[in-house]
């Protein structure tokens, strides 16, 4: 039986009654009883070591202020959108969600189901996610605190990055638990670009999130994970995408923080012409352990899907990429690209890189490829031998390496926190930025 | 004093007891032109690796001194700001860093280490487009990816490019002729004879298998290597006798002297 035990009085104590939520949660409830967390002999938890989470006797994370944290990584006037959990609970002074452009909408999970939204939430949550395939998701539903709800309504265009930014705080004598949830209901014909942040501190914590992001026919989406949790935590995320006809979802993750993570990545596209781009960066070192589990599931005809991880893998770091893509009978002309690629900059670095094909459709295009390799000795002494040192030829090939991701990110804020970490990551001051290296054709980024 | 001088140089492949350096004797002075001519296999190209101060390789006796001071000991990167420039046999591909950028980084260290400031974007521009227009290159090169999908001739004129942006006192050519079909070389052979005519106190140390190159960069000095040694040094005539009449008879030669 697992440690990570739910005190159902807290959690009564907690949140208030709500007629939509309290029969998700407790039906989440059962289905974690019945099933309990993964052991680690599972297939799909083979390669991740979950004792240090089960050993862990957590409590749910009590609400605290978090200023510091929340200046180091807040937008500022670069998002006009921006909506703060600290331990799963809004706070009201560090969000800005006053002025919120037409046709958006932004408030907590529990707000929304207390009020116009209800049968939206209804309709959506938890209904993208199965539970029983994801203990750590049903743990979640059980537990969530205010939750995020973001609408974006039929036709409108949100220009400016929404922000959602969940902060945990450790706790130094105890292990404290967050389950941030997040639902993005996307109407036709919309546009929108999401970043969640995961920033923490604290010496032990669990941070366990998911997302659910339903997007209708023809809507945009692009988002980005930007996991930057605290050096001793653990983060476990679930994110599960639902494409429309015509749909577009990219996704930018990148992971950085915490001593393990795993997140899970499922992307249903469901209407004929979706298009999914899954692009990923790892950036970890010292123990830190990141598995990603991706799936494409390819259920409509004529749609293409690009996939990219790359992984920078220091000290004893170790990765799983498992990039899962499957077609159903009915998804002809599928057009599936999926590329891991990865970079040891130590002999002690692993990753373990699987791809797997699923497909019961019989013209369709899917491709795969995988390499890992050190940092090439023959490119560092080019460097060198024009008088580059050591340390930054070694940052600059590094760069270049995750650049192929990072220079797909458009939000900018997102994507300088990404560089600013690798350059503090190396111990140099050196500002790289990515319009320095200039050396992209432009044309071949979606 | 002299610009380079490389007395009784004995290396090694690092980590193992293959010796490719068996003693090179070498005395070159400030403006001079050196060929080193040699059969594959020779360790010439390991001579160019060794003075730029290549890792895979391990000074086991020896010295080469710069200006009369050791550079045995520097990493590569402090020999280039020293003045060491290697135009390298095969010029790598670094996908995602533009030559822009990357010759920025190695202009601005070298500048940095004479103390010198650092050029700004403005500078480093109007400094790059006067080296282009000088050796005939295209403004688009500078914000590709360094020699990505570049024909052979066009990264063996990057080499040159790059070193007359960066401007070294001493440069080394490994096999520059290598892979070019005649019309490329000779473009190749007259950008390095404009930098020679403008700037007379650089050295160069040009090392090749055949005399063609020597055709249109014409050698102050001619030496010939055989077995990780210098066994025949003279004048260019003897870069013709070479031509002529190949290596076996200096081999002969170096043999019954012994």
């Amino acid at each position: 039986m697992s440690v990570i035990e739910n005190d159902r009085n807290i959690m009564n104590d907690t949140k208030p009654a709500n007629a939509v939520l309290d029969p998700i949660r407790v039906a989440a409830a059962e289905v974690f009883d019945r099933i309990g967390l993964p052991t680690g002999k599972e297939e799909k938890w083979r390669f991740t070591q979950l004792q240090p989470i089960l050993r862990s006797r957590f409590i749910p994370a009590e609400p605290e202020y978090a200023n510091d944290l929340f200046d180091q990584y807040t937008f500022g006037k670069e998002s006009s959108v921006e909506i703060v959990l600290v331990n799963g609970v809004m706070s009201r002074e560090l969000s800005r969600l006053s002025s919120l452009p037409e046709g958006l909408c932004v408030t907590t999970l529990v707000k929304a189901a207390a009020n116009k939204h209800a049968d939206i939430v209804r309709q959506h949550l938890g209904k993208l996610v199965d539970l029983h395939a994801h203990p750590f998701a049903a743990m979640n539903t059980r537990d969530f605190g205010d939750g995020v709800y973001v609408e974006i309504h039929r036709n409108a265009v949100i220009e400016s990055p929404i922000h959602i930014l969940q902060i945990t705080l450790g706790n130094d004598n105890q292990a404290v638990v967050n389950s941030p949830r997040v639902l993005v209901v996307a109407g036709e014909n919309c546009e929108a670009t999401i970043v969640e942040s995961y920033v923490g501190q604290g010496s032990r914590y669990l941070c366990n999130a998911v997302t659910e992001i339903s997007a209708a026919d023809n809507a945009k989406i692009d988002h980005c994970k930007l996991q930057q949790e605290s050096q001793a935590s653990y983060h476990v995320a679930n994110m599960q995408v639902k494409l429309g006809q015509g749909a577009q979802f990219v996704s930018h993750a990148v992971s950085v923080g915490a001593r393990i993570s795993r997140n899970d990545l499922e992307v249903i596209l469901a209407g004929r012409g979706a298009y999914a781009a899954l692009n990923g960066l790892v950036l970890i070192g010292d123990v830190q352990h990141c598995d990603n589990h991706t799936l494409l599931k390819h259920a409509a005809p004529d749609c293409p899907s690009h996939e990219l991880y790359k992984h920078v893998l220091d000290g004893k770091s170790s990765a799983v990429f498992k990039g899962q893509i499957y077609v159903d009978q009915i998804a002809q002309k599928t057009n599936a690209k999926q590329s891991s690629k990865s970079l040891l900059l130590t002999d002690t670095a692993s990753i373990y890189s699987m791809p797997a094909l699923e497909i019961y459709a019989d013209d369709v295009k899917c491709t795969h490829g995988s390499t890992t390799g050190p940092l090439d000795d023959d490119l560092l002494f080019y460097l060198r031998s024009r008088g580059i040192d050591f340390d930054a030829a070694r940052h600059l090939l590094t760069y270049a390496f995750a650049a192929d991701v990072t220079r797909r990110i458009k939000v900018e804020p997102v994507r300088r926190r990404v560089e600013d970490y690798m350059a503090a990551q190396h111990g140099l001051p050196q500002d790289l930025r990515i319009n320095d290296l200039g050396a992209f054709d432009e044309d071949v980024i979606r | 004093m002299p610009v380079l001088e490389i007395k009784n140089l004995h290396a090694k492949v690092a980590g193992t007891d293959k010796q490719i350096l068996k003693g090179v004797d070498l005395t070159m002075r400030k403006g001079q032109i050196h060929a080193i001519m040699g059969k594959n296999g020779s360790g010439k190209s390991t001579l160019c690796q060794v003075i730029a101060g290549r890792e895979t390789y391990e000074v086991t006796e020896g010295d080469i001194l710069f200006h009369g001071q050791s550079i045995v000991e520097m990493s590569a990167e402090e020999r280039a700001r020293e003045g060491v420039f290697l135009a390298f046999q095969y010029p790598v591909e670094i996908p995602g860093v533009s030559t822009s950028y990357f010759l920025k980084a190695a202009v601005n260290a070298i500048r940095k280490h004479r103390s010198e400031p650092e050029l700004d974007a403005v500078q480093f521009i109007k400094l790059v487009k006067e080296k282009q227009k000088m050796l005939g290159i295209q403004e688009s090169f500078m914000n590709r990816a360094v020699n990505e999908g570049f024909s052979g001739g066009e990264k063996k004129r990057n080499e040159v490019f790059q070193l007359a942006v960066v401007n070294p006192l001493l440069g080394l050519l490994d096999e520059t002729d290598s892979g070019l079909d005649i019309d490329a070389l000779k473009i190749v052979a007259e950008g390095i004879n404009r930098l020679h005519e403008q700037d007379s106190e650089r050295s160069w140390l040009v090392v090749t298998h055949y005399q063609r190159l020597l055709n249109y960069i014409v050698p102050d000095i001619v030496h010939v290597m055989i077995d990780g040694k210098i066994v025949k040094t003279g004048d260019k005539t003897l870069a013709l006798a070479l031509e002529e009449k190949g290596y076996d008879w200096v081999e002969r030669e170096a043999m019954s002297a012994v």
